[in-house]
């Protein structure tokens, strides 16, 4: 482990030799393509099929009418809602699948969808989460019994009363509302499927963009089985995955429509959607309206916190959350720093919008969490007169006090935060930025320095907390090693370019002695993976990387009984280094695990089980608790607003690396999703419902010009209770990210009494701020 | 009514009688079965279906078929000459600039017409000659580092260590 090897993977990908859905081409494949709703509210008054249906090469043209002979027109969420997979009276959101056509090709396919007629009859939608708590808002889902308003929940966790009697006696109290964007995760590759029923043989296989195959075999079985699909009829099969990020872990209707046809026709059934019915109909991220307090003493010390959370969750709670905690992990909410007492709530509504509520690369909702307590941080440091460093020095929870017990349950697994925050500071000068900013504002400059000091909280989950319908978040690891010593290793994860084929070959190699070049990773088959729930919230190195290790440690366990049957010693006799087992006190009486796999195959002890293989399935005990220091650097150009960052250095603990370009590597990339919702993305709805940004031409997705050049490095707390000591990485640059460049921007136009912006913060924003308060 | 089209595909000359309408990265993809060319929106924005079109870098999802005719077409699977990688090819795997390949070919197409204008740019030229290519899982460093790499193996210099370096 530590060692940067190239990566496994690649040499496909370099190549074109990648196998992503939309490569796969059975014998008479069909196509399928979508007609999607112009209208947010609206009845469906008809759907004239008749034109479409004379176009050549259609075959078919579904309705929800249709699906409903089958009790298959509406679908379960992951948060047990309940969501249409085509629509029967009324559409709910611009975008949603209407109808699907089924044809002989993509053209054929694309010209049905045109010649569909559908009469709508348009409502007045509900767009702002706040009105339709209104008293006046019409009732969004009169399908769900009794239902009277659009509140869909209210959560709460944390000591209230103590909370308030902190806040009610504090010298410093700053409260600050933001908003986190509803934004989108627009992975390079869109969703798609190829669904393949074997009538004959009553078998479906489903080759899908899923980040979680085993869960999605499950809910199919779950909502197919009284058809006859039931799971032992069912494989799920994800392959190469062009980016993922939480966008590729909820069922959407396109997959289930393209089973029921696959199902009534007994021909395989592609459906891609485009880029546009990605970002305008698959699920959305964040859209989080929260208020943020925080009380303090005059000196900078931190006594409590308080959120306030409204969430728009559009027209069905779709969010892909375990199924105990529809707010995800939020509560993690207060933060890097050493107090006790806090209080958060939530209530979700229903809109007119697409559902959703997933990840884009964060662990369950950590991202607003961290926004939140980040930019009240500043806050708090601007209104005592504190350094944000210094205040952050003075707050942070001391390395000596882990395990900590957070004011809202959490048991922190490990930390330096004031190692990590020094080493960003250093590598910055800090020292010498906030010179250079003295001086640029006697000159009237703007200069902003922001830091993000943030925990993160991934690797879900234990089980006695974590489920997703119902099944626990464990992961596992099966390793398979042949008789020449050559491994195969099969994991319930699935990469969608994390590099799983190579940091679990190398977790395997550590543990076993066999070369990681040896060992072959495979994910992503449920007929032959073991049961897992997939790759999400920086799970996959917390869970199936702890599994891994522990189902190599148990062939470690059988190895050594080999080698004393080999050697003729006793088990206690023999010592243990990578790849061999040897007498202790005679190094030459050696016994390599080539050698030792091999007899297990040709020579195991008599009563010994003979082969070589072995399977994990690891509950973690506790969750675990990546951190980061992040420091930023912009320049603004007063005239224009325009926003330049300057530099960005990222100090992640991300517990023991196993592959350090690799991380590097997912950090890179975090930073860039980061930057994305500060100054570029968000999906913009006018009133009429209409989206104003639902494609790449509008919807900025940062490219090399706006991704400045980031600057990583790292501190390392191993976390205790994971067998490798690693904690998982993916996300929490993503997660920092944002507030150190919204904390840079407001830093650097603080002199003119701005104390807050919401992010995407955009040069327009920056000008009009500064244009407000007579700066220019 | 279709339309025959001769293209030279990788060396190999290909003839197909195509819908006018027929898109050049379907005629690629769907038609020749190339399926190293990828496709990731519908508005010409992400660069994925990026090829050389006479030693050009296109977006294949933004010509037709037909206007491919009586020319040449490089794509991903055109740049191993003789069982050797191209020096993009092999700049990006010794950098990292890749995670999930989505991306890859589209980058490496355009970097090839990027290197061939200007054998040694710098890092600023080389993000704004990639800017019309989206990737959105490696944050681009990387990806500067692999055509670097590739500029200084092309022009026959020792490239820089592929060591992630930390602060």
């Amino acid at each position: 482990m530590g060692h940067s090897m190239k990566r496994k993977e690649d040499a496909r990908f370099i190549q074109g030799k990648g196998n992503y859905v939309d490569d796969i081409k059975l014998p008479g494949m069909l196509y399928m393509d979508i007609v999607r709703s112009p209208y947010a509210y609206a009845k469906i008054k008809n759907i004239d099929t008749e034109a479409a249906l004379k176009v050549p090469g259609v075959l078919a043209v579904v309705t929800g009418r249709d699906l409903e002979k089958y009790n298959l027109h509406w679908m379960p969420t992951l948060m047990s809602d309940t969501q249409m997979v085509l629509p029967t009276d009324t559409v709910m959101y611009q975008a949603q699948e209407v109808a699907a056509v089924i044809a002989t090709s993509r053209y054929a396919a694309r010209d049905g969808r045109e010649a569909v007629r559908v009469e709508y009859e348009p409502m007045k939608p509900v767009m702002d989460p706040y009105k339709s708590l209104l008293p006046d808002a019409p009732v969004l889902r009169p399908d769900k019994p009794g239902k009277t308003d659009n509140h869909i929940w209210h959560w709460e966790v944390g000591d209230k009363q103590k909370t308030e009697d902190v806040f009610s006696k504090a010298e410093v109290v700053v409260k600050q509302d933001m908003y986190i964007p509803r934004i989108h995760v627009a992975s390079i590759e869109t969703c798609g499927c190829v669904a393949d029923y074997d009538k004959v043989n009553n078998h479906l296989t489903m080759y899908m963009t899923t980040q979680a195959p085993h869960a999605i075999r499950t809910v199919i079985a779950l909502v197919a089985g009284h058809v006859g699909l039931t799971e032992e009829k069912i494989r799920v099969v994800s392959p190469d995955i062009g980016g993922g990020f939480g966008g590729k872990v909820p069922v959407y209707p396109g997959y289930v429509i393209a089973i029921a046809v696959s199902f009534l026709v007994g021909a395989p059934v592609k459906w891609i959607e485009d880029r546009s019915e990605n970002l305008q109909a698959d699920s959305f991220a964040r859209d989080y309206h929260i208020t943020a307090e925080m009380a303090g003493t005059k000196d900078g010390k931190i006594l409590a916190t308080r959120f306030k959370v409204l969430a728009d969750h559009g027209y069905t709670d779709a969010s892909a959350n375990p199924s105990k905690f529809p707010t995800g992990l939020f509560s993690i909410g207060t933060g890097s720093y050493d107090y006790g007492a806090s209080y958060m709530e939530a209530d979700a509504v229903y809109t007119n919008k697409p559902p959703g509520g997933v990840a884009y690369r964060c662990s369950f909702r950590v991202t607003e969490a961290v926004h939140a307590i980040e930019r009240i941080t500043d806050r708090f440091a601007l209104e005592v007169g504190k350094d944000p460093a210094e205040l952050r020095m003075q707050n942070f929870i001391k390395k000596e006090d882990f395990p900590w017990k957070s004011p809202t349950g959490w048991t922190y697994d490990s930390g330096d935060y004031h190692a990590g925050l020094q080493k960003a500071m250093d590598a910055i000068d800090y020292a010498g930025l906030r010179k250079e900013q003295a001086e640029k504002r006697a000159k009237g400059e703007l200069m902003g320095i922001g830091i993000s000091t943030f925990t993160e909280i991934v690797g879900a989950g234990p089980s006695k907390d974590f489920d997703i319908l119902g099944i626990k978040m464990f992961d596992s690891a099966e390793i398979r090693v042949h008789p020449t010593g050559k491994a195969i290793a099969r994991f319930g994860t699935k990469s969608q370019g994390q590099g799983h084929e190579t940091t679990y070959a190398q977790i395997i190699a550590e543990e076993l002695g066999i070369p990681a070049e040896h060992i072959q990773v495979e994910e992503g088959d449920t007929d032959t993976a073991p049961y897992g729930l997939g790759t999400y919230a920086s799970r996959s190195t917390p869970t199936a990387g702890a599994a891994a290790a522990m189902a190599a440690r148990k062939l470690r366990d059988k190895a050594r009984k080999i080698a004393a049957y080999l050697l003729e010693v006793s088990e206690a006799d023999l010592e243990w280094e990578p790849g061999k087992f040897f007498v202790k006190g005679a190094p030459e009486k050696v016994k390599t695990i080539q050698e030792i796999v091999f007899a297990a195959y040709t020579n195991h002890p008599q009563g010994m089980e003979a082969g070589f293989e072995a399977t994990h399935y690891y509950d973690p005990p506790n969750l675990t608790f990546p951190s980061g220091a992040y420091i930023c650097v912009v320049d603004i150009d007063k005239e224009t607003g325009s926003i330049n960052v300057r530099r960005f250095v990222a100090i992640d603990d991300c517990g023991h690396i196993i592959n350090p370009m690799i991380v590097q590597g997912q950090v890179h990339g975090g930073l860039t999703q980061g930057i994305a919702p500060a100054m570029y993305e968000e999906l913009i709805y006018d009133e009429a419902g209409n989206i104003l940004n639902g494609t790449l031409m509008d919807y900025l997705v940062p490219t090399a010009v706006e991704s400045p050049s980031w600057e990583t490095g790292h501190v390392v707390t191993p976390s205790p209770h994971h067998p490798i000591g690693a904690k998982g990485v993916g996300e929490s640059p993503t997660v920092g990210a944002p507030p150190a460049i919204a904390n840079a921007i407001v830093d650097a136009l603080s002199p003119y009494g701005i104390t807050h912006m919401d992010i995407p913060i955009t040069p327009f924003k920056v000008w009009k701020a500064l244009k407000e308060k007579g700066a220019i | 009514m279709l339309k025959q089209i001769t293209v030279t595909v990788n060396g190999t000359q290909h003839t197909a009688e195509v819908e006018p309408r027929l898109l050049l990265v379907h005629l690629i993809r769907e038609v020749l079965n190339l399926t190293g060319t990828h496709i990731g929106c519908d508005t010409s924005s992400c660069g994925a279906c990026t090829i050389l079109l006479d030693g050009k870098s296109v977006k294949s999802c933004t010509l037709l078929a037909v206007q491919a005719n009586g020319k040449s077409v490089t794509t991903i699977e055109g740049m191993i000459q003789d069982g050797q990688l191209h020096p993009l090819q092999e700049g990006f795997k010794e950098n990292h600039a890749l995670h999930c390949g989505f991306c890859t070919p589209g980058m490496i197409l355009r970097a090839t017409e990027l290197l061939a204008n200007n054998p040694n740019p710098t890092e600023e030229e080389i993000r704004w000659g990639i800017s019309g290519n989206l990737c959105r899982c490696t944050g681009y460093n990387n990806i500067v580092k692999a055509i670097q790499y590739a500029g200084a193996k092309m022009r026959g210099e020792e490239p820089a260590s592929t060591e992630p370096q930390f602060v």
